[in-house]
């Protein structure tokens, strides 16, 4: 133990940060990733830094670990692991403390795991890089590992590759490497954001147990309320490499003091258990009826017999009436995707019909419908990639409405009058995408669909590369067109609180099936389906409020 | 309106990291200047110099280097070596640089139907790519220009038909990775042809590696003109060309080497001056460089 002037803090505190502050090099936006932020993780607790997207808490977290980039540099503060000083100690005594005292676990599984090594070697790596153990020895404890981590198989497990896991055995394999040292303090940097919602209910659930049992102190980044709810013990909130409140999670969920807090939890999308009330104004009529739509994907060779066939549609239905927003809700897998791109026919169906406005559109060769396609528009899941990164945002307004025959001066002007409807100004017009940030250009991209006043806009992850507080902006947009358009709306997403915010109606699927189609309220308060039950319970944060007793329905 | 697009454009490229990378590599600055030096140098040499490429003088043959004002000595026949140089300098550009044009021009063709439409289209023409592919293609070229009537427009066809291939295959791999893009199918979302979506939205994407590409071939393309024209199958005398001009000094490599110094040294500098700026714009355009 190294003697303190302040023993008290020193015991109490696994991690101990004072005024650290990190510049960033010059002519980025700002001069410092962090500022002067300071904070103390106590022994055995679970500390959640929140943020947005830029806010620095991945820059202190990898300060913590000796891992910044050679670029960035630590200025000023300190910061003490279990009492030791980590700024200014050598790059050799950081190397031993890595994986011994403090370790890390990453947001993406898949980049963090080598491809090329198995389970077991890249656990009984850090053993073997700390000296630690025999071989049998070292072998033996990483099936334990496995076993604690709750992989099924531990001894089997040791021998696959990662490419053979899903992302939440990767993720567990991910924490079962952090673990092998027994590190007193563990830093996890968003791990559950790349998760489907029931593996993050799991992996949360493992991570808290393992806090538990191990009287482990965790560090947990994340920029979602809802975890932070789940499992903290106390909160951090930064804003722009500043921390700007910080205390028990009771106190700064339930009663927070800073503005950005507060409107950072006002902006998390909430599971409301009511229905949305439907415009009068609108009639009632269907204007999209799938039949029976399916869709298969083949791969590999029929003729060689190695060929892998995955319904990713399957026998789905429903309809859509005029004004009104469906909601298709699954986890990654689902199909969900594949169905957007079936009904706006970037992809063809194999079979059922879409009937769209009464006539069926699946069977339409590409220049058949060519001329309907206005009329069916979608807004992208990824605001950097959707846009032409050589074409201005001018060219992209006007390209479709000048291709199917509009002349370019009214295009100009109508792609101005949209611009300023979506909340951008005009000046927009000629510049470029890399410009503007992610929900700018979400707002283009719905400018853009929306050119051609459509009937019908199929939303794919509309919001989901958003930070939450954008996404509570673009939400708002997308139900402000629709009450001023009447334009139909089919939301797909992985969040159920998202599409409980915005759908009057909402259809589950699992493995290219709706397994529920339901309003709302059917959907949260009194989900029919196992697999239904189990996606609402597994949403984290708090449980929706009803409005009517739930009682009275089971 | 276009012109203040383009204008636009191209301060872009210029204030873009793109721009600054390939300013810091020096190889490829030099590059630039040694080719900037040599074009001016043949579009304006023969006008300064006193001797016409072509004027033959037989009092002064063999005459070396700096003998009067011939600076780069004479030939057998007693021509100006500079002026011959310089002229020789204009069509071993000229088809070097036509003939990438055109292999360019093929190759992109080639690769963005082959990349963006796939299928059995995709297939043929790449097969077609493998199949060019698999001739030598300086027998190639040989055979060619043995069966065809030798003419720098000849051989510039002959030369471009060898070697746009490699670019063919480069776009094609890159229209097939940019095709899965969400703006490509924001494109056909918005119902725009096929013929737009290819060579509006996506081949503006793939301008980089083309360009790289497009450049190296030119390095090959005055390497394989100056190889033909050496073999005596290219560019005919009198018109000179700097493998044609290699081919006449062979016999007197021991008692004149100034005839094949000089030529060899203006396709070696021509040459790696090319490569130079290729390797500079390809790592300006890698990502991973910064």
């Amino acid at each position: 133990m190294a003697v303190n002037t302040k023993p008290k803090l020193v015991d109490d505190a696994a991690l101990s940060v004072r005024g650290l502050t990190v510049d960033l090099p010059k002519g980025m936006e700002r001069a410092h990733a962090v500022e002067n932020i300071s904070f103390d993780l106590k022994r055995g607790q679970i500390l959640c830094i929140i943020g947005e997207s830029g806010s620095g808490k991945s820059v202190t977290a990898n300060t913590i670990m000796g891992l910044l980039p050679k670029v960035i540099r630590v200025s000023s503060g300190s910061i003490h692991l279990d009492g030791t000083a980590i700024i200014g100690a050598s790059p050799k005594k950081l190397r031993d403390m890595r994986g011994r005292v403090v370790s890390m676990i990453f947001q993406d599984p898949l980049s963090a795991l080598n491809p090329l090594m198995t389970v077991g070697e890249q656990i009984t790596e850090a053993m073997a890089a700390h000296g630690v153990g025999t071989k049998a020895s070292r072998r033996s404890r990483a099936v334990e590992l496995l076993t604690e981590v709750g992989l099924p198989d531990p001894e089997l497990m040791y021998f696959q590759y990662p490419f053979r896991l899903s992302g939440g055995q990767r993720q567990r394999v991910m924490i079962a490497m952090a673990l092998t040292l027994e590190p007193s303090v563990l830093i996890a940097d968003e791990p559950t954001t790349a998760l489907d919602v029931t593996t993050q209910a799991q992996i949360l659930e493992l991570i808290r147990d393992i806090q538990r049992r191990k009287g482990m102190s965790v560090m947990f980044i994340t920029h979602d309320f809802g975890v932070v709810a789940e499992i903290a013990d106390s909160v951090v909130v930064m804003e722009k490499g500043r921390i700007v409140e910080q205390g028990s999670a009771e106190q700064v969920l339930k009663s927070p003091t800073h503005a950005y807090t507060k409107r950072l939890i006002a902006a998390v999308p909430r599971l409301t258990g009511e229905d949305r009330i439907p415009q009068d104004t609108v009639s009632k009529a269907t204007i999209l009826k799938v039949e029976g739509l399916a869709k298969t994907y083949r791969s590999g060779s029929a003729l060689f017999g190695s060929q892998r066939v995955v319904p990713a549609v399957n026998d789905v239905s429903f309809d859509l009436a005029h004004g009104r927003t469906l909601g298709v809700v699954g986890e990654s897998g689902s199909g969900k995707s594949s169905l957007g791109r079936l009904l706006i026919k970037l992809q063809d169906s194999d079979g059922g019909r879409i009937l769209f406005e009464g006539n069926d559109i699946a069977k339409l060769s590409e220049s058949e419908f060519r001329p309907l396609r206005p009329r069916i528009q979608m807004i992208f899941q990824d605001p950097f990639a959707s846009l032409n990164p050589r074409s201005t945002i001018g060219q992209i307004l006007t390209v479709g409405p000048v291709a199917h025959g509009m002349s370019y001066s009214q295009a100009r002007e109508e792609a101005r009058a949209l611009l300023s409807h979506v909340g951008l100004d005009a000046g927009a017009f000629g510049r470029y995408p890399h410009e503007f940030s992610g929900g700018q250009r979400q707002r283009i991209g719905i400018a853009r669909a929306l050119m051609f006043k459509p009937t019908l806009l199929v939303a794919d992850e509309a919001v989901s590369a958003l930070d939450v507080s954008i996404q509570a902006q673009i939400l708002e947009l997308l139900d402000k067109i629709q009450r001023e358009t009447g334009v139909s709306m089919i939301f797909i997403t992985h969040d159920l609180r998202v599409a409980s915010q915005i759908c009057d109606e909402i259809a589950v699927m699992q493995k290219g099936r709706i397994v529920e189609h339901g309003p709302p309220s059917q959907i949260f308060l009194d989900p029919q389906s196992a697999y239904t039950r189990e996606l609402v319970a597994a949403i984290p944060g708090e449980r929706p409020r009803s409005t009517r007793p739930i009682a009275a329905n089971v | 309106m276009t012109a203040i697009a383009a204008n636009s454009n191209l301060d872009r490229w210029w204030n873009s990291r793109t721009a600054r990378r390939f300013m810091s590599h020096h190889l490829a600055l030099l590059g630039m200047v040694m080719i900037a030096l040599l074009t001016l140098a043949c579009v304006l040499g023969p006008y300064l110099l006193p001797y016409d490429s072509l004027y033959i003088d037989l009092r002064a043959r063999f005459a070396p280097p700096l003998t009067g004002s011939h600076y780069l000595g004479t030939d057998p026949l007693g021509r100006d070596v500079a002026a011959r140089l310089f002229m020789a300098g204009r069509i071993s550009l000229l088809v070097g640089f036509s003939a990438m044009l055109l292999s360019t021009l093929i190759g992109t063709l080639v690769g963005v139907i082959a990349g963006y439409r796939g299928g059995w289209l995709g297939m043929a023409l790449m097969r077609t790519v493998d199949g060019f592919l698999s001739f030598p293609s300086i027998f190639l070229v040989l055979a060619l220009a043995a069966a065809l009537k030798p003419s720098p427009i000849m051989i510039t066809v002959v030369i471009a038909v060898s070697s746009w291939m490699e670019v063919a295959r480069i776009v094609e791999a890159e229209v097939r990775s940019l095709r899965e893009r969400e703006f490509v199918q924001a494109g056909r979302m918005l119902g725009l042809s096929g013929t737009h979506i290819m060579f509006r939205e996506i081949l503006p994407n793939a301008i980089g590696p083309i360009i790289v590409a497009a450049t190296l071939t030119v390095a090959r393309a005055i390497l394989m003109e100056a190889y033909i024209s050496f073999l005596g199958y290219g560019i005919q005398p009198p018109l000179p060309s700097w493998g044609n001009m290699l081919n006449g000094a062979q016999q007197y490599l021991g008692t004149a080497p100034w005839l094949a110094i000089i030529p060899g040294a203006a396709i070696t500098i021509a040459v790696t001056s090319f490569n130079f700026i290729g390797d500079g714009l390809r790592d300006a355009f890698d990502v991973r460089g910064d």
